[in-house]
């Protein structure tokens, strides 16, 4: 399969792992940030072709694991309101809220539909006129601009009943987080399909500011090993920039039109990171124009924060401050069938890979 | 004018017999007058039996539909067990409102199904639901098979032992993606059809001439994964398989790297796990390859010495890790 194969391909893979072996000379700590490099590197063994002394930590990449409780409780609030119908990504139905998931109020009758796009929300919305749709918005600058496109389309077709409940994200601030309060990274794997919209120069500031590589990186396993000598290379020589491995879909200045409709549609506000807390100017909410989609003004509902688990370490681990494995509650109490924290809910979370995968 | 089930139909009374009648006696070959059960004449053999409910969603799909679906699955769900299937029998439940011609469709279907794989229809049931009660059809099929002699040991595992092969009929995953593209909810179609199919003859010819098969299970719900991590937990042995060597046709791969599956956690309907000694291995693979529901067959790993329970994949870049046991539900209603 095309743009697939010659990236599993077993001898470039082997190669790489060699090159990466002669080069390493030294302990090297890497951060992959997006969710999908998580599951990818657990999914194709990565950790078990590297050396000892090369250590990968996930970080705040998850969409599903860094969204805050509040808003899980928000969406399941509407899905027990008459005349509402949820519409999400699978990815967030087994989330666990504070005393339920949006899986259980399905169980029980609310009526929430998988969709695979913003615009399927639509769709339903169109189908269903006389109810109301709230179609749950999460992700980072990769999916934030599938709901702006939505959004327009509903302004345009004057779908009024088609609601959004927004918890986008964007990157940069997370990070920034990460290095003020100091870890002990030498890289970073920078997200390649946030990067295909932003471009390479949101992580400039990381070189700049902090003297760290970055490399951008795809998702099939030659490009993650290929990153992460390119990353060994860059610590070595004690240079430091922005640089794109991720080159078939990756320009340096991302996906201008996608850029501009999310321009369009929204705001940047402060979010709520489960695990870090608010981080001002993270977040992405409806800006004026489009406030009469915002199903949080439209229809206003309130929720008590939750009590996390205090054992839990999901925090520290989203940080890249500890793993899974310095987790007394991991593979224990919290497991994919009973995800206690925030990373062992999703296929990408940390907790969950390491769980499923790792040896 | 088209024709409808309705709630009368589940009556007991004049409907019900001019539909058990009309749409099953005769594609079923059933024999008249129907009576509570059927007997049968076992002559002191050893029984398998076993039970499986069908809610598959769409109810036709491309390779197949509910009916055959559902026969296939008992079929199989013998042959795995050492047995040679012999009789079935079907419940049906019906919402009110349900097409006349899909349900003659279906029964049509379970029969040729049924005749193909020399297996008799013998008994069932009819109930029909109002409307919104239950979603157009289940089936609920029974099975009984007679227990080729000296083969007890082959559903629990008992002969597994280390460095025994393990071997698939063909490529993993083509059910549950079929029967995924048939929802009219997905914004794409597939090109992929269902490997629905009764294995019985597969499997005895196999058996006939090869007896060091140590284990069998069709790869149903679950998939691969699920099996292997049965597996483990009945032999208390670890496992070793190679991701290369697992065959997939690429709509099925395509797909799941599109959508996030796995294939080797899909739910096949034609597709069994035959654990094999070494020595046998390759002329088990030839025996398989020979029949056409064995085309693809492959060795895709072997039984290991450790005593782990753990289930261990080599990937196909080289890499290695842990193949769970499935948790949750990749897609619901699949069969």
């Amino acid at each position: 399969m095309k743009y697939i194969d010659e990236f599993r391909n077993k001898d470039l893979i082997a190669r790489l792992a060699v090159l990466i072996r002669m080069s390493a000379t030294r302990p090297y700590s890497f951060m992959e940030v997006c969710g999908g490099h998580t599951a990818a590197i657990h999914r194709f063994g990565i950790p078990s072709l590297l050396p000892e002394n090369i250590k990968l930590i996930s970080g705040p990449g998850c969409p599903v694991c860094v969204t805050g409780t509040d808003f899980i409780d928000k969406a399941i609030s509407y899905s027990r309101m008459d005349n509402i119908i949820i519409a999400t990504f699978g990815d967030l139905m087994r989330v666990p809220g504070t005393s339920s998931s949006l899986e259980k109020e399905k169980a029980t009758g609310a009526d929430i539909r998988i969709v695979f796009s913003g615009l399927e929300s639509l769709e339903i919305a169109k189908s269903n006129p006389l109810k109301k749709v709230i179609f749950l918005g999460i992700g980072f600058e990769t999916t934030a601009p599938g709901t702006a496109v939505t959004m327009m389309q509903a302004k345009e077709l004057d779908v009024r009943n088609l609601l959004l409940l927004c918890a986008h994200k964007v990157m940069p601030p997370a990070i920034e987080t990460i290095m003020r309060e100091g870890t002990d990274i030498d890289g970073f794997i920078c997200p390649g399909h946030v990067a295909t919209i932003t471009g390479s120069s949101i992580f400039d500031f990381i070189p700049d500011n902090y003297n760290i590589a970055c490399v951008i990186t795809g998702f099939e396993p030659a490009d993650i090993l290929m990153s992460i000598l390119m990353l060994i290379r860059q610590v070595n020589s004690k240079i430091s920039k922005v640089e794109i491995q991720y080159s078939r879909a990756v320009k340096p200045d991302g996906n201008i039109l996608a850029r501009k409709h999310m321009d369009c549609v929204f705001e940047k506000c402060s979010a709520s990171w489960r695990g870090f807390g608010p981080i001002p100017e993270s977040g992405l909410a409806l800006n004026k124009e489009f406030e009469e989609f915002d199903a949080e003004k439209k229809i206003p509902v309130t929720v008590t924060p939750l009590q996390e688990n205090e054992l839990c370490i999901c925090g520290k681990i989203l940080r890249g401050l500890y793993s899974p494995a310095d987790c007394t509650l991991f593979a224990n109490i919290c497991n994919p069938n009973n995800p206690l924290g925030a990373c062992m809910v999703s296929a990408e979370g940390t907790c969950n890979s390491w769980y499923r995968f790792r040896l | 004018m088209a024709e409808y089930i309705s709630i009368n139909h589940g009556s007991g009374g004049k409907l019900t017999h001019a539909l058990i009648n009309r749409v099953f006696v005769d594609s079923f070959g059933l024999k008249l007058p129907l009576t509570d059960s059927a007997i049968l004449d076992c002559k002191g053999s050893s029984l398998a039996y076993t039970t499986d409910a069908y809610v598959v969603d769409p109810i036709f799909f491309p390779g197949g539909n509910i009916g055959n679906l559902a026969v296939c699955g008992t079929i199989n769900d013998l042959s795995v067990s050492g047995a040679v299937p012999a009789f079935i029998a079907a419940s049906f439940i019906i919402e009110e409102g349900f097409p006349l011609k899909d349900l003659t469709l279906v029964s049509e279907s379970m029969a040729r199904e049924a005749l193909d794989a020399g297996v008799k229809i013998v008994t069932g049931d009819t109930k029909v639901v109002e409307k919104g009660k239950c979603d157009k059809l289940f089936i609920t099929t029974s099975g009984i098979g007679f227990l080729r002699s000296g083969l007890e040991y082959l559903s629990e595992a008992r002969l597994v032992k280390p460095s025994d092969k393990l071997i698939i009929n063909g490529p993993l995953g083509n059910h549950s993606i079929a029967v995924l593209g048939a929802r009219n909810n997905l914004s794409f179609t597939t090109p992929v059809t269902s490997d629905c199919a009764s294995l019985n003859e597969l499997i005895r010819t196999v058996m006939d001439s090869c007896p060091s098969v140590h284990f069998m299970r069709d790869l149903t719900r679950g998939g691969l994964a699920a099996v292997l991590n049965e597996l483990t937990a009945m032999t208390g042995l670890g496992i070793v398989i190679s991701e290369s060597s697992v065959p997939v046709d690429d709509p099925v791969r395509g797909l799941c790297e599109m959508l996030g599956f796995d294939p080797l956690y899909l739910a096949n309907e034609g597709k069994v796990l035959m654990v094999v000694g070494d020595d046998d291995s390759e002329k088990v693979l030839e025996i398989l390859r020979a029949h056409h529901l064995g085309k693809q067959s492959a060795i895709i790993g072997e039984i290991a010495p450790e005593k782990n329970k753990t289930v261990i994949i080599q990937t196909s870049v080289g890499g290695k890790r842990i193949l769970d046991m499935p948790s949750g539900q990749q897609l619901p209603r699949i069969c």
